[in-house]
């Protein structure tokens, strides 16, 4: 005891003489980023380590909330048409002087053309540079722009092929980090391009000190940051794969905040006196989509009887232990234009047998696919698929459980090989659009995005309404009634939203979950 | 001395050629491919993806991508990582550090304890004592890394506090990386007790990773020593009256040591392998976990090449163990000579 007690107070008293010389959170994170540009690459694990620290974006997502505030735009208006938008860039903004780079100027337009053109623009002398621009594909970017134009130093105008409402959004996502266009010029004339990506300068709240990979990223403070200087003084991820291990590191004062916990360790963690256990609905959905294109799917009557036969309390209990909400509509209920009017499925065996009857489907034989991999939507798809089978074979489905590895079960799926099968899917920009018209659209119907292959005339009507208007008001309106038609024809059992939990040691203050998913460590985060 | 030394390094030749057939082939037999498992819940539209494809140079027919890959090998090109588009050797020697330190501590753990352990038990053959050394080292032999780690986690980190959880050094320390070697960088540091606590850090991945050598060359120097320990030579030194001390370590230790020289080149195979299960259950930043993160994401660069340089490393310990046996018996080198 005696022997534990020195160890533990050894422990302490190094973590507490640490803090005192300067303020340094530590982050337990889950991995190893793939690189510092976020428009290279799609993981959360990247963007905490470089968008939501080394960068800005031209507008960005208050923290907390999907709400889109001036990043580095001050103001921006849009043309009555929508095809318009001029962004106001904010004045006196320094880019970081790290070891490879000084810079001679503050941020402005050009900058704000290089980082578009780059992704944009094939002859770009940076296009070919890292690999591929994923988020600028996904978002569709390509065929949306018209041409981006300087209109002076401090001026920029976007013109579009369409209105897209989503549009502002997409500028405030991590892949749009805006880089410094004379850091680029620096590197090329050094012959050194490679660099832009992995020793990083931006305009951000944080400087990349070092980084070693699989152990830890180390920041310090942007003394100049354009929004005030982080309380924090030097921000440390420590790479920590293992979730059982962040939550032992935690619970030892290693390390401040982690994302991630083991659902087994909740109850624990809420019983700890030094932790503060943060809970937010996630921006994800699970779902079971069937395959509308072969019978008995394309029967509504039969997508609905089977909603019907799924006890989804159930799977909240055992796949998600509690860490989740019923999903009625296919968008989570923090986001807006939720219809809570829309009324959900009930349990009832004996009904959905008598609507498979009424269908004339007997002896039915089917396929669940379960996904190999655990996801934010889904902590257990194996588990999730049993559960769905037992419950259908109580109406007198039979259904088999199929998997395969990750690549291959959405290659497959996208090809529309399966009957039914298990996906979902985080949100990216807040944007109902981002959900519904990817996942469930018609064009998503061809090019395999959406996986029931289920292509409704009326529904995606809506979507491509609220898609040209820029009011809120009148879009909300078109989404709640596109919840109503989607509910009516069942394309998917919409199964869950994953509640989102964040461990925080209670010296940390002004700490905010973030529904985007990203840890945010600047914007009032402070150590006691 | 030199003509071995050719002999033997033509004989890696085959042996390395049959790695890049192996290492290339391996990643690719798994199903799936980088850009899928890259695009994930997204999704990337088949001319994208062709694209993509293409750019890796994973469009091409199998035969012609590996005589590429081949000849960009000997070129010292392994490639680019699809996950990063950083260069594969890059990625890897910035990595490999963390694994060489902690497996040359446990290979020095294993020998410290596992060649007295082993003469003791020679030396009291048939007693309780060499029973119960050997019964310990069967155990440790059969102990699977993974639940040996746990069990040590458990024990010593959670139950007794004396031990870190995981990592290489705590993070309140500010250590520039300059060897990547921790203890060394620690030392040239000025930040105070971190050598202490980079020691121990390294404290349980040591023992687990090291039980596994400390089993084998605990029973191999039992076996050598035995033998030796019969041979006529040895009982002409009894009969001149030397000590017991001086017959073990001048007399029958040093033939004795062929076998378990033999051993620790045998080893590094088992070292680098137990070294992935050990860096994972540790969160120890080395090519172990590497490779399986590789693995996982399908990115065929860093996994051929990974596993080109880690056959590498055994090929070149393997040789540096055949050049040692020239030293501790020079009758070996010169037979080899000969034939």
């Amino acid at each position: 005891m005696k022997k534990t007690l020195l160890a533990a107070g050894l422990g302490l008293g190094l973590a507490l003489t640490g803090v005192a010389q300067a303020k340094t959170l530590v982050f337990c994170s889950e991995g190893s980023p793939e690189g510092f540009n976020p428009a290279l690459y799609s993981s959360g694990t990247t963007f905490d380590a470089s968008s939501q620290t080394i960068y800005n974006r031209i507008v960005q997502f208050e923290t907390g909330t999907t709400k889109v505030i001036p990043g580095l735009a001050e103001s921006w208006s849009a043309s009555a048409d929508g095809l318009e938008y001029t962004f106001n860039l904010r004045k006196g903004v320094k880019f970081h002087t790290t070891d490879n780079f000084t810079p001679t100027r503050d941020f402005n337009a050009d900058d704000i053309l290089f980082t578009y053109n780059r992704m944009w623009k094939e002859d770009h002398p940076y296009h070919d540079v890292g690999g591929e621009y994923l988020y600028f594909g996904w978002m569709d970017m390509g065929s949306l722009l018209k041409s981006i134009d300087k209109i002076d130093d401090y001026t920029v105008k976007f013109t579009l092929t369409r209105p897209e409402s989503p549009f502002v959004s997409n500028l405030a996502m991590d892949f749009a980090s805006v880089l410094s266009a004379e850091y680029a010029d620096n590197l090329a004339a050094a012959g050194r391009k490679d660099d832009i990506d992995h020793k990083p300068v931006g305009t951000g709240p944080f400087v990349l000190q070092s980084y070693i990979k699989d152990a830890f990223i180390r920041y310090t403070a942007h003394d100049d940051y354009w929004d005030g200087r982080s309380n924090i003084d030097k921000l440390v991820f420590a790479i920590t794969v293992d979730n059982s291990v962040r939550y032992q590191k935690l619970k030892a004062g290693e390390c401040h905040v982690m994302p991630y916990p083991n659902p087994a360790d909740l109850a624990a963690m809420e019983a700890d006196p030094d932790i503060n256990l943060m809970r937010q609905e996630g921006l994800n959905v699970g779902y079971l989509a069937f395959n509308t294109e072969k019978p008995p799917f394309d029967q509504k009557i039969v997508r609905q009887a089977l909603n019907i036969a799924i006890d989804k309390q159930a799977i909240l209990d055992v796949v998600f232990e509690g860490a989740g909400s019923i999903a009625k509509n296919p968008i989570p209920p923090t986001m807006w234009s939720y219809n809570d009017a829309v009324v959900d499925y009930a349990y009832d065996p004996a009904k959905a047998k008598a609507m498979l009857d009424l269908a004339g489907v007997s002896g039915l034989k089917t396929n669940i696919w379960a996904m190999p991999v655990q996801r934010p939507y889904n902590p257990n798809a194996r588990r999730m698929a049993e559960l769905i089978q037992a419950d259908w074979a109580k109406v007198g489905v039979d259904a088999e459980i199929v998997t395969y590895e990750w690549g291959e079960y959405l290659q497959r799926s996208r090809d529309g090989e399966h009957d039914t099968m298990l996906l979902g899917w985080t949100g990216d920009n807040g944007d109902p659009d981002n959900f519904m018209y990817v996942l469930l659209g018609c064009e998503a119907a061809t090019s395999g995005g959406n996986r029931a292959r289920w292509c409704n005339k009326p529904f995606d009507y809506l979507l491509r309404q609220a898609k040209q208007k820029t009011d809120q008001a009148e879009r909300t309106e078109l989404y709640e009634m596109a919840q109503e038609i989607f509910k009516d024809e069942a394309p998917w059992v919409t199964i869950a939203h994953s509640i989102v939990f964040k461990p925080v040691r209670k010296e940390v203050t002004g700490f905010i979950v973030h529904p985007l998913g990203s840890h945010i460590f600047y914007d009032g985060v402070d150590l006691k | 001395m030199f003509r071995f030394l050719i002999n033997r390094l033509m004989l890696l030749v085959p042996v390395f050629i049959g790695v890049t057939v192996v290492s290339f082939g391996f990643i690719r037999v798994l199903p799936g491919d980088p850009v899928e498992i890259l695009a994930g819940e997204r999704g990337v539209s088949a001319e994208k993806r062709a694209e993509i494809l293409a750019n890796l140079g994973l469009d091409k027919p199998i035969w012609q991508q590996y005589f590429s890959y081949l000849s960009d090998v000997l070129h010292g090109d392994l490639g680019v990582s699809v996950k990063t588009n950083r260069p594969v050797v890059e990625e890897f020697f910035e990595l490999f550090p963390a694994t060489a330190e902690l497996a040359i501590c446990a290979i020095i753990f294993a020998l410290i304890i596992g060649v007295p352990a082993g003469i003791i038990a020679a030396l009291k053959r048939g007693t309780k004592i060499d029973q119960g050394i050997m019964g310990i080292s069967l155990i440790g032999y059969s102990m699977p890394i993974f639940w040996w780690g746990l069990l040590l986690i458990i024990l010593f980190s959670n139950t007794l506090n004396l031990t870190p959880v995981s990592g290489r050094l705590s993070f309140f320390f500010d250590v520039d990386p300059v060897t990547g070697f921790m203890l060394i960088d620690t030392l040239l540091s000025d930040e105070k007790g971190s050598f202490l606590n980079a020691l121990h850090h390294l404290v349980l991945p040591t023992v687990v990773l090291g039980t596994i050598p400390l089993a084998v060359i605990a029973r191999q120097t039992r076996s050598a020593m035995l033998e030796v320990l019969s041979e006529d030579y040895v009982r002409t030194a009894r009969a001149k009256g030397l000590s017991t001390f001086r017959v073990v370590t001048i007399h029958a230790l040093r033939n004795a040591m062929i076998t378990v020289v033999t051993v620790i080149g045998l080893m590094v195979a088992i070292l680098l392998s137990g070294a992935i299960l050990t860096e994972t259950i540790f969160g120890w930043p080395g090519i172990g976990k590497w490779i399986i993160f590789s693995i996982f994401a399908r990115d065929y660069y860093a996994v051929q090449g990974g596993l080109l340089l880690i056959a590498i490393t055994i090929m070149t310990v393997n040789l540096i163990v055949d050049l040692l046996y020239g030293f501790i018996n020079p009758r070996i080198l010169h037979q080899k000579n000969k034939s």
